[in-house]
């Protein structure tokens, strides 16, 4: 019975014309937000609830937010990180929880039959209401982080982006990696955790996202589950501005390897910038646009200097990076940084060709549709659009945004936003660079 | 508990997902080119992949990686189409596209919106056969290649220790050699070799055209013809078996490098789906790695992890999906004021106890639930189903073999688990790699900072 109503909602499915997903918004009687999208066709659902409680809420304890969060499952209520694990697994569902910048969530993705369903959500409300962070668990956890930070040290990439960050915001609550440092996570208790905890895991400071096949009615008593049992709480302040460094530094680190990693940029853009479009539009064409880009050609196409070279925006809440990046051999750092910088000079001087930003725009709305042709695409815009505020029609809206940049706008915004002045340039990697200007 | 009534309805899970699968389309056009079509209709975009036959595993010495090289060239042009109007005709159409290689297989994909399938099509066709080889862009993407080898394993500890265990575990298999070369080879490439090897492999008969996504395959078949038809089939000369030889003990090896962490591989050689003497062992091997990592519920976390914390991390890791033998993998990072060894013995007892006592119930249930919940969950990406169906067929073992997955998987008993990890995970068969790290550079922590740059 269940398979014969199942094909016959293929049967359907496949005729419908596709639109843009409908994102439905409403708030909990706790004063959560929801975000939900209903999609057919696979019984299964992707659940998210995030926090504004990333590690730039990490104050000065650098990592606490990430800690926090890997504590979660390892004991809530009256089970173990044992038995957790099992009432997920024995049922198929997926749980996992991360911190970014400005975000802390945790999610699931499990199937839609009922008996299947309530074991997973029951599970992940116990660990969003009730997580134990007992000592032991709290004792292995920080071990394992403080292992992961010494592994950071053997890897060049990730020693220039800590670097990056810091030479960008200094000390602003950006300034410092989501993993926080060695020193200060060894300083560390539970109960900094507990207390980090029940600061922002708040009904009020919480946004849910729900995309898959549950109905709207099977959605709203899901979202009220989940958080029944979280108090109300408040809304952090929003974060200090970003200050914009005053000067362009260089900094070489020496670190033992075959290629020298370069990073070049300075604090870019914000999620509600009036710009964001230009910078969009225009960082396709510098650099974000895959295997066609002025960066990539120059780098890699013309030159045949490195494996990738890139740029991008990372819009959050405040200014995130503008970075340019490429890696290359190390006595040949000093040309690659060259043409690094001289591509960059010249996009913020002159701007894109007509040519080159019709080809962007042809680019990014021919293929619009590929950016949420999956749940779990979708579920991150909705998570996206909720925790940062944006408007509900952000996607429907999209094309025509990206139609109305022009090259003079593209041309206006780099220059204002872009400044050499400002400009951050981190290398690390083995002699043989060191004496390049 | 309700533990028994999750068991009774996950019980109707395997008709269930399999009847919600659908259906595989096949057609192979005249000249021998395979074509594969896998409707999914929740949003009008489709993702087109040609896999050929040929990869690292079909790579004499000398000029290992020259697969992985000959995809990189494969975008520098043609008669029709010159260097770079490739991927500026895709980006155009709001394509996505790219290209990997592996020790079985080279693909390439593009995503796109459905109605433009045809653009795709037209470039992988001229491509198929026409591809222009020069020495002056050979001469640059020789550099990238060497920076890509670097980026990914010369300066990555871990990964340049299993560059150089896969090396010391096999004899003579061609799974010793690394899918990106060896730096010599990379270096002495020359145009005569790529020729040689795209002559070779790159023609309709040894490939297979995957569709996946809102298109329906009569017309995917039409379109098909319409581009890959007039495309002439070569004479194929079968690669060379190169079995690998018996292993005659235990092998070990130390890497040392500049790294902050130990970290400890461990390798047992056992058959793969094509190749087992049976084929329930292969399936029984998987749910083995699901046994031991399938989670954070399975032993390695709760027992090596959490419960007697030797490890900070820890791994296993089998693919049944490959056209020869090839290794049960465990690897495992030490946690503080433990060693490598102390994790080989653990590691080896877990091994032992697979051995002795056939797994718990809840442990197997657990396994499969994931199986076939994984099963749905897959089918959010077309991109991974076509991958899926490409990949099978490439190894030779059928896109049919997706289908029988599940159900599979699911008659594997604790005694088959039990039955394999005594005939295979056994002390003649292994290979151990220990990571040594060697101080980084003192200089390391130097910070040469200079104001006011230009």
């Amino acid at each position: 019975m269940r398979i014969h109503l199942l094909s016959l909602v293929f049967l359907l499915f496949s005729q419908s014309v596709w639109a843009v997903a409908k994102i439905e918004r409403w708030q909990t009687p706790q004063g959560s937000r929801v975000y939900y999208v209903q999609t057919e066709g696979l019984p299964m659902v992707d659940i998210q609830v995030a926090f504004d409680a990333g590690s730039a809420r990490d104050g000065y304890q650098f990592g606490l937010s990430a800690l926090t969060s890997a504590l979660l499952d390892t004991g809530a209520g009256q089970w173990n990180a044992d038995d957790i694990a099992q009432r997920f697994e024995s049922v198929g569902a997926q749980f996992g929880s991360s911190v970014s910048n400005d975000m802390a969530s945790v999610s699931l993705r499990t199937l839609t039959d009922k008996p299947l369903f309530d074991t997973a959500l029951e599970t992940m409300q116990v660990i969003l209401t009730r997580p134990s962070f007992n000592e032991a668990d709290f004792q292995r956890e920080k071990n394992r982080t403080l292992a992961g930070l010494k592994q950071q040290e053997e890897s060049p990439a990730e020693l220039a982006s800590i670097a990056f960050y810091k030479a960008l915001y200094g000390d602003h609550p950006y300034g410092h990696p989501s993993s926080g440092s060695i020193i200060t996570v060894s300083g560390f208790e539970a109960a900094d955790l507990r207390s980090f905890y029940q600061q922002y895991y708040v009904a009020a400071n919480a946004m849910v996202v729900i995309v898959g096949d549950l109905s709207r009615k099977q959605a709203e008593l899901t979202a009220e589950t989940l958080l029944s049992g979280l108090p109300a709480g408040s809304k952090p302040e929003p974060l200090p501005e970003v200050v914009m460094p005053v000067k362009a530094v260089k900094q070489h680190i020496e670190f033992p390897s075959s290629q020298t990693h370069v990073l070049v940029g300075m604090p870019g853009t914000y999620r509600k910038d009036p710009d964001y479009f230009n910078l969009y539009v225009g960082n396709h064409i510098l650099g974000g646009g895959g295997l066609v880009s002025k960066l990539f050609e120059e780098v890699r196409e013309k030159r045949g200097l490195a494996y990738s070279a890139r740029s991008s925006f990372v819009p959050m809440s405040r200014q995130g990076p503008f970075t340019v990046s490429l890696q290359t051999r190390n006595d040949q750092t000093g040309q690659a940084l060259d043409v690094l910088n001289k591509t960059l000079a010249d996009f913020i001087e002159q701007g894109p060709t007509e040519a080159e930003l019709i080809a962007a725009k042809k680019n990014i709305t021919s293929g619009f549709a590929m950016r949420f042709d999956t749940n779990k695409e979708l579920a991150g815009y909705a998570s996206m659009i909720g925790f940062y505020d944006m408007p509900l029609d952000y996607l429907d809206t999209f094309r025509q945004n990206v139609e109305q940049v022009t090259v003079a706008s593209i041309k206006d915004a780099f220059k204002r936003r872009l400044d050499s002045q400002s400009m951050q340039t981190i290398t690390v990697g083995g002699s043989g660079n060191k004496s390049e200007k | 508990m309700n533990y028994r009534l999750l068991c009774a309805a996950l019980l109707w899970l395997p008709v269930f997902a399999s009847s919600a699968e659908t259906t595989v389309s096949e057609h192979v056009l005249g000249n021998g080119l395979k074509v594969l079509v896998k409707e999914d209709h929740r949003s009008p975009v489709a993702v087109s992949q040609v896999w050929y036959k040929v990869g690292s595993s079909y790579e004499p010495g000398g000029i290992t990686g020259i697969s992985h090289m000959l995809e990189h060239m494969m975008f520098k042009g043609t008669d029709k189409h010159p260097v770079g109007e490739f991927s500026r005709i895709i980006a155009e159409n709001g394509g996505d596209e790219n290209a990997f290689t592996g020790s079985d297989y080279t693909a390439y994909f593009q995503t796109m919106e459905a109605s433009r399938l045809a653009v795709s099509f037209e470039l992988e066709a001229d491509r198929m056969r026409n591809l222009h080889l020069l020495a002056d862009e050979l001469k640059k993407e020789l550099e990238v290649v060497t920076e890509e080898r670097r980026m990914r394993t010369d300066d990555n500890p871990q990964a340049k220790m299993q560059e150089h265990f896969m090396a010391m575990a096999h004899t003579n298999s061609p799974y010793k050699n690394p899918v990106i070369g060896w730096p010599s080879d990379i270096a002495n490439y020359k145009v005569e070799d790529l020729q040689a090897w795209y002559q070779r492999w790159y023609a309709p008969n040894n490939a297979t055209l995957v569709v996946a996504g809102d298109v329906e395959p009569k017309a995917v078949f039409a379109l098909a013809e319409k581009y890959f038809a007039e495309l002439r089939p070569s004479e194929l000369k079968a690669v060379k078996p190169q079995d690998e030889v018996e292993q005659l003990g235990v092998r070990k090896m130390t890497v040392k490098l500049p790294a902050k962490l130990p970290y400890l591989l461990m390798g047992y050689k056992v058959p793969v789906l094509k190749t087992a003497e049976h084929e329930w062992e292969a399936y029984a091997l998987e749910v083995l790695a699901g046994v031991l990592d399938g989670g954070g519920s399975a032993r390695l976390s709760s027992g090596l992890v959490r419960g007697k914390q030797l490890a900070v991390s820890a791994g296993a890791s089998y693919g049944l999906a490959s056209r020869l033998p090839g290794l049960f993998t465990l690897e495992a990072t030490p946690a503080a004021g433990k060693t490598v060894w102390d994790l080989e013995t653990a590691l080896k007892n877990e091994i032992t106890d697979l051995q002795i006592k056939p797994v718990e119930k809840d442990e197997l249930q657990r396994i499969k639930a994931q199986v076939l919940a994984a099963a749905v969950y897959e089918r959010d990406s077309n991109f991974y189903q076509a991958m899926q169906l490409g990949m099978l067929e490439t190894v030779g073992l059928g896109w049919q073999k997706a289908d029988e997955y599940v159900t599979k998987v699911n008659q594997v008993t604790a005694e088959q688990v039990r039955d394999v990890a005594r005939k295979y995970l056994i002390e003649n068969k292994l290979s151990v790699a220990y990571l040594e790290p060697l101080p980084i550079n003192e200089s390391a922590t130097d910070t040469n900072t200079e104001k006011g740059a230009k």
